[in-house]
């Protein structure tokens, strides 16, 4: 508790979200997902998948046995790569960002992006599938170019055709909410021009049957913050942002990452730190790379994933940096914990809210937890929001906690 | 962009640690591939030793001995930890228990299986709560860490333990992945020239790039450097055990280039 959350960085330059999208159970593209919490619909709905006998409800994107990608990319095919590429073709991305590759050259935008189980599900079928004699898999599994983690990233960069520095985070939970603070710093640094940030995962069993056997997946849709919680509800997404500096004269009125903090719990791989140290750490380092005040934040987006712990401790942790005034809820009642996307999500989710003045409520909760301190809100209501502070949490104690605002 | 290189840690066959690989390196003493020993580094529990996959270990191995070399306090530095695929063993394991009726996967074969397992220990192990990460980039992957790495030494103003490992996966995952041998490299870059520093490396990232990526003359350590990704940093080594100045030119994606201009201090 006595470590400083000093700034590392004194020199910040805000970095614009030009252009951003969002693929998830509410639907395709940024308008499907307002919708959605605007009406209080949750897509949510009972686990069907053909790889996962589970009675559990899950997060599903529609549609993906429908998706064909690029002919000279099919190489890349798999589930996740499809939710990829539907992601890339929402809200005029693949525009925005061939206007920006115009503008900079295709060498000076950067591609980071977050995946926790890239497309695995290839390689559990390549298993399913191997030769009973030799044991070898299917001569047509490709590794490379679906299970590897950087694949989503290699397969983005091709459709985008933008040869600048590119890499995949993978921090279970977190990796696409740290893509935002590592390109922050390349933009920072001059290493590039723009950034392609966000995050792809899609569902599979390696998630669905380990979140399981830790006892971590609710039967019912999850309950974030409720006396009743008993679990996750896994959801998949894709996410996608182009990020450039504000000093850019090409920068207008938009959102702008102001600030984003890192920490790591140094505690246990898959349960949080008792007090909330590294989530703390993470809020306040957030706060401070800011410049802002804890009552500078008007809403914060909880990592909320309903199981009882993290719940427990997220709420602590918020509590003993903002106190019980500053308005929170989490989101995945109504995507599902959609794992290495969950950052990204949910820091278009906090576009959102700032673009069209929305404060959600806490979807499915119907009783707060009593032992709960920080404030839940459980009516959602169309406001002014200006400043959004983002929390993502994942397993290895990793926590990257991101604030976004209005660029004026 | 300037960093000093103040600790090195390295963990493969045949190079068992940075000051018994030095010489081998610098071409002064020759290059026996001896069969590789499970890594036991005394940093972790003994009980997280024995809980822990090969990949761990060799990470874990190669950041302890740079943190040692280097003489810092693990609580003072922020860590990137690379690795092109992560622990292909577990992956191997959960993808066989899902194959099989039931699929009753453990947990804790499943929480180790996330890609950021190894930066994860090295936290529990020091009880460093400063940020880490864990990133890949395929074959690219040690420069990709190295600009993460880099970058996060200029903007915090903090040193960094920089560690690329990646572990060959067994059978059948192999024949699909081919690393030839494990590699693990650990590197305490600092913001300061401090009175542990090695060498400075003044670093450019260069996205398109014609010049030829460097290589090992000695035929065996070619291999091992073409065929495991955080061998890549070969040439790197090679130049800081040689105590001369030199330009080194590593591969990023494509035609992406870090060109490294290296000047020893001893």
């Amino acid at each position: 508790m006595h470590q400083s959350a000093h700034t590392d960085n004194p020199r910040l330059v805000p970095a614009l979200l030009s252009a951003y999208t969002t693929v998830n159970a509410l639907g395709r593209g940024v308008d499907a997902t307002y919708a959605a919490l605007r009406t209080q619909c949750s897509g949510l709905r009972q686990c069907n998948l053909p790889f996962a006998k589970l009675d559990t409800y899950v997060g599903e994107v529609k549609g993906l046995d429908d998706v064909c990608l690029p002919p000279n990319l099919s190489h890349f095919d798999c589930r996740n790569n499809r939710l990829a590429y539907l992601g890339l073709q929402q809200n005029g991305f693949e525009q925005a960002v061939a206007r920006a590759r115009e503008r900079h050259g295709p060498n000076r935008i950067a591609v980071i992006l977050g995946t926790s189980t890239s497309g695995v599900l290839q390689t559990e079928d390549a298993y399913r599938l191997h030769d009973s004699v030799t044991g070898a898999l299917p001569e047509s599994f490709d590794f490379r170019y679906t299970h590897n983690f950087f694949s989503v990233a290699d397969f983005v960069r091709h459709v985008l055709q933008l040869t600048g520095p590119s890499y995949v985070i993978s921090t279970a939970c977190s990796s696409s909410a740290k893509v935002f603070a590592s390109a922050q710093r390349l933009l920072n640094q001059g290493l590039c021009d723009a950034a392609v940030v966000g995050g792809v995962d899609s569902l599979c069993a390696t998630s669905l049957y380990g979140f399981s056997s830790l006892e971590l997946v609710a039967r019912e849709p999850c309950r974030p913050a409720d006396t009743c919680r008993n679990g996750i509800s896994i959801g998949e997404a894709a996410g996608f942002a182009l990020l450039q500096r504000t000093e850019s004269d090409t920068a207008g009125d938009g959102i702008v990452l102001l600030g984003a903090g890192e920490s790591s719990d140094a505690y246990h791989m898959s349960s949080p730190h008792p007090e909330g140290i590294g989530a703390i750490l993470a809020m306040r380092r957030a706060l401070a790379h800011a410049g802002l005040e804890p009552h500078d934040i008007e809403y914060i987006n909880l990592h909320g994933t309903a199981s009882k712990i993290n719940d427990a401790v997220e709420d602590r942790a918020v509590n003993s940096v903002f106190g019980d005034k500053t308005p929170c809820s989490s989101t995945k009642g109504w995507t599902g914990h959609t794992l290495g996307a969950a950052g990204i999500t949910e820091a278009i989710i906090a576009a959102i809210c700032i673009q069209r003045g929305l404060i959600p409520a806490s979807l499915n909760t119907t009783q707060i937890d009593p032992t709960f301190t920080s404030r839940i809100v459980m009516n959602s209501s169309e406001q002014p929001v200006a400043c959004v502070m983002s929390n993502s949490f994942g397993f290895g104690g990793n926590n990257c906690s991101l604030i976004f605002g209005m660029n004026r | 962009m300037l960093v000093y290189l103040d600790g090195v840690g390295l963990c493969a066959p045949g190079l068992t640690g940075w000051s018994a690989s030095r010489e081998i390196l610098a071409g002064h003493e020759p290059y026996l591939k001896v069969p590789f020993i499970r890594p036991a580094p005394t940093i972790l529990s003994p009980m997280d030793r024995r809980r822990c996959g090969n990949t761990v270990l060799l990470a874990l191995q190669a950041g302890q001995e740079a943190i040692e070399h280097a003489e810092v306090d693990p609580h003072d530095v922020n860590t990137v930890f690379s690795s092109s695929d992560g622990d292909m063993e577990i992956i191997h394991d959960l993808c066989t228990t899902l194959a099989q009726p039931g699929c009753s996967v453990s947990p804790t074969r499943f929480h180790n299986s996330v890609h950021n397992a190894a930066v994860g220990y090295w936290g529990i192990a020091t009880g460093s709560q400063q940020a880490s990460t864990s990133l890949t980039c395929y074959d690219a992957t040690f420069v990709a860490g190295l600009i993460e790495s880099i970058v996060q030494v200029a903007e915090g103003c903090r040193p960094v333990l920089y560690v690329a490992y990646d572990w060959p996966p067994p059978p059948p995952l192999h024949a699909k992945r081919p690393l030839a041998a494990a590699f693990g490299v650990g590197m305490l870059l600092s913001p300061q020239c401090t009175d542990r520093s090695i060498a400075v490396l003044d670093i450019d990232i260069l996205n398109t790039c014609t010049d030829d990526v460097g290589t090992m003359d000695n035929a065996q350590l070619e291999v091992l450097r073409r065929g495991n990704p955080s061998a890549r940093a070969l040439p790197l080594l090679a130049a800081v055990a040689r105590r001369k100045s030199d330009i080194v030119i590593l591969e990023h994606l494509d035609s992406g280039r870090a060109k490294i201009a290296v000047t020893t201090h001893s």
